[in-house]
């Protein structure tokens, strides 16, 4: 359904996609994980036609991104990382808007614009200016305006950042119904690793512009090796040295404030951990033990944390940055 | 073609009708200039060689006026649309950026003839245009229609050249008051000394109130035949311009 082939986009000398090759297959739900910056938007961007790749090819639903923009257009419906609704405009309206732009005849456009707004729960709001709605409702909204032409390609960016987690598990279920019973191909990013662990089938996990890791979630989770466990200290570095020559670690990781250990039956080991810090001296704040998430996946190949909280506090400060420079 | 510039201007003209606030505010700066100018200059200013009042001369002048101003500023809404992000759901359809651009245009264009009928109509109530014909009133709205359309092109190009609204006032302060400044609108261009006329002859804007001037006042300097030439074709030209700046303009 989208073949990506050595795609790359530089914005003057910085390379915010870095020659990423991949394929998705036809009716899966594939996440794009990555830190902020890491490429996510301007890869969508670039199979969305809203942007040209600097080098490299792709295919949308068979169409050529560079020579057949049009059809990509068609087959695709997008929700964007920011908003962009007409926000004096009513629901309908926007949605009719929408549905004019791509020419759906008016008696269509009538019913599937009914349909999706209760599919969204809207119909009672559709005569609603979109500037008195709130923050889930207006995400609701932008996804039901992107299925009105009813795309074979659904792209998500980012479409629960900042919501809450009742609005957030409502929004996912939308999208999975749609996957299953429409067949719709969807590529979502997302901040909330255990959403895309639940949802998707496969994950890509992109840093600065490059692909490090592709597979199903269960699969990276395994390349883990064993259980998890972290441990919060004031002395990191001296919890390094002792536990790091234990033969039944796996693998050993300090990061600022905390440390992380992987290793095959935690549960046997947390004595010993205890033991050994106590007999050197060393206090240890709190002791976690984990199976494999996605979260660890990522630490492990980035070396980096990708919190939810980070992504609350960036949407909060691009609201704040549209009230300062919008009107 | 058609239904999507229809589509685009649709929009435009809800948003106008709904913005009240705007509606009233754009027509306040007019309305001002048209009582303390007209009233306050009409009886110690004659204008040279005619019988007519300044009031009489003046209103044309602010009917271009604020068909210019609203249509400018119609066009430079492209920002809004960019820095709300509305823009990227125009430019991810698959419709062309030239049914985008003559689509804002011509909503621009309308609503910025409707601020300028508004200010005419109030021109009639307080004592002008009395002995204008239907035919020079459709001379009248003929110019006020280009006006609209090249200004709204005209607007649409800036904005496509800006990233945000931080330009603005610059280009306000040094494109569109002088455009206003030196085009005729508050003096007659004949009594003006001559490096000073040559200026306001290349003001396109000078042309669009000279058309007005003749349609509403029967008389005016600049043949209203060669104002309509170089206006249409101002307006090809901005419309042209904008077209090919609106198509680089990114998401
Ligand atoms: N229009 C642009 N001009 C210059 N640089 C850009 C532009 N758009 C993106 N970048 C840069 O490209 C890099 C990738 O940005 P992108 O928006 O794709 O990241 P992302 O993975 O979507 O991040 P986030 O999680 O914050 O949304 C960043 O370093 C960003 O600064
Ligand atoms: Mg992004």
């Amino acid at each position: 359904m989208i073949e990506v082939e050595n795609l790359t986009k530089k914005f003057d000398d910085h390379v915010a996609v870095d020659n990423i090759s991949f394929t998705i297959e036809r009716g899966e739900i594939f996440g794009l994980l990555g830190p902020n910056g890491a490429g996510k938007t301007t890869t969508i961007s670039m199979l969305a036609t809203l942007l040209k790749p600097t080098s490299g090819t792709a295919r949308v639903n068979g169409f050529d991104i560079m020579t057949h923009e049009d059809e990509v257009r068609k087959s695709i419906g997008i929700v964007f990382q920011d908003p962009s609704l007409d926000e004096e405009l009513t629901a309908y309206e926007n949605m009719d808007f929408h549905g004019r732009l791509y020419r759906i005849p008016g008696n269509v456009r009538q019913r599937r614009i009914a349909d999706l707004l209760s599919l969204v729960e809207l119909e009672d709001r559709k005569n609603s200016l979109v500037k008195t709605f709130s923050g889930g409702m207006r995400r609701r909204l932008e996804i039901a305006r992107a299925l009105l032409h009813e795309p074979k390609v659904f792209f998500l960016d980012e479409p629960t950042l900042g919501l809450d987690p009742q609005t957030r598990n409502h929004i996912w279920e939308y999208i999975e119904r749609l996957n299953k019973e429409k067949e719709i191909t969807i590529i979502l990013t997302t901040h909330y690793m255990d959403e895309a662990d639940r949802l998707c089938d496969r994950v890509a996990i992109i840093d600065r512009g490059r692909i490090i890791a592709l597979d199903t979630p269960e699969k990276l989770k395994e390349g883990i090796g064993g259980d998890v466990v972290t441990l919060e200290s004031r002395d990191i570095k001296g919890l390094y040295m002792q536990l790091s020559k234990s033969a039944w670690v796996e693998h050993i990781e300090p990061h600022d404030g905390f440390i992380t250990l992987t290793l095959h039956n935690a549960e046997r080991h947390i004595a010993e951990i205890v033991r050994l810090s106590a007999t050197n001296g060393i206090d240890i704040d709190s002791i976690s033990i984990h199976k494999p998430t996605l979260e660890d996946v990522f630490l492990r190949l980035t070396g980096r944390t990708i919190r939810a909280e980070e992504a609350d506090i960036r949407d909060r400060m691009r609201m704040m940055h549209r009230l300062h420079h919008g009107r | 073609m058609m239904d999507i510039v229809y589509t685009i201007w649709l929009r435009n003209i809800k948003r106008y009708l709904r913005s009240k606030s705007r509606i009233v505010g754009s027509l306040g700066m007019p309305l001002f200039f048209l009582l303390v100018l007209g009233f306050g200059l009409n009886s110690i200013v004659e204008i040279h060689g005619s019988k007519q009042g300044y009031m009489d001369f003046i209103v044309p002048g602010i009917i271009a006026m604020t068909v210019m101003f609203t249509s400018v500023f119609s066009g430079i809404q492209v920002i809004w649309d960019k820095q709300f992000g509305f823009l990227k759901e125009t430019l991810v359809a698959p419709v062309s950026r030239l049914e985008i651009m003559l689509g804002q245009t011509l909503g621009g264009a309308t609503t910025a003839f409707i601020q300028g009928f508004i200010i005419l109509v109030i021109s009639i109530f307080i004592g002008s245009a009395h002995h204008t014909t239907i035919s020079g009133f459709l001379i009248a709205s003929v110019f006020m229609v280009l006006i609209g359309l090249s200004f709204t092109a005209f607007g649409i190009a800036i904005a496509s050249k800006m990233e945000d609204m931080h330009g603005f006032q610059l280009i306000m302060n040094f494109v569109i008051f002088p455009i206003f400044g030196l085009s005729g609108a508050l003096f007659p261009i004949d009594s003006l000394p001559r490096w000073l006329q040559s200026l306001t002859l290349v003001d396109p804007l000078t042309y669009g109130v000279e058309g007005i001037r003749y349609g509403l006042a029967g008389a005016s300097v600049i043949n209203p035949f060669m104002g309509f030439v170089v206006m249409a074709g101002f307006t090809l030209a901005t419309v042209a311009l904008g077209t090919i700046l609106f198509r680089k303009t990114g998401i």
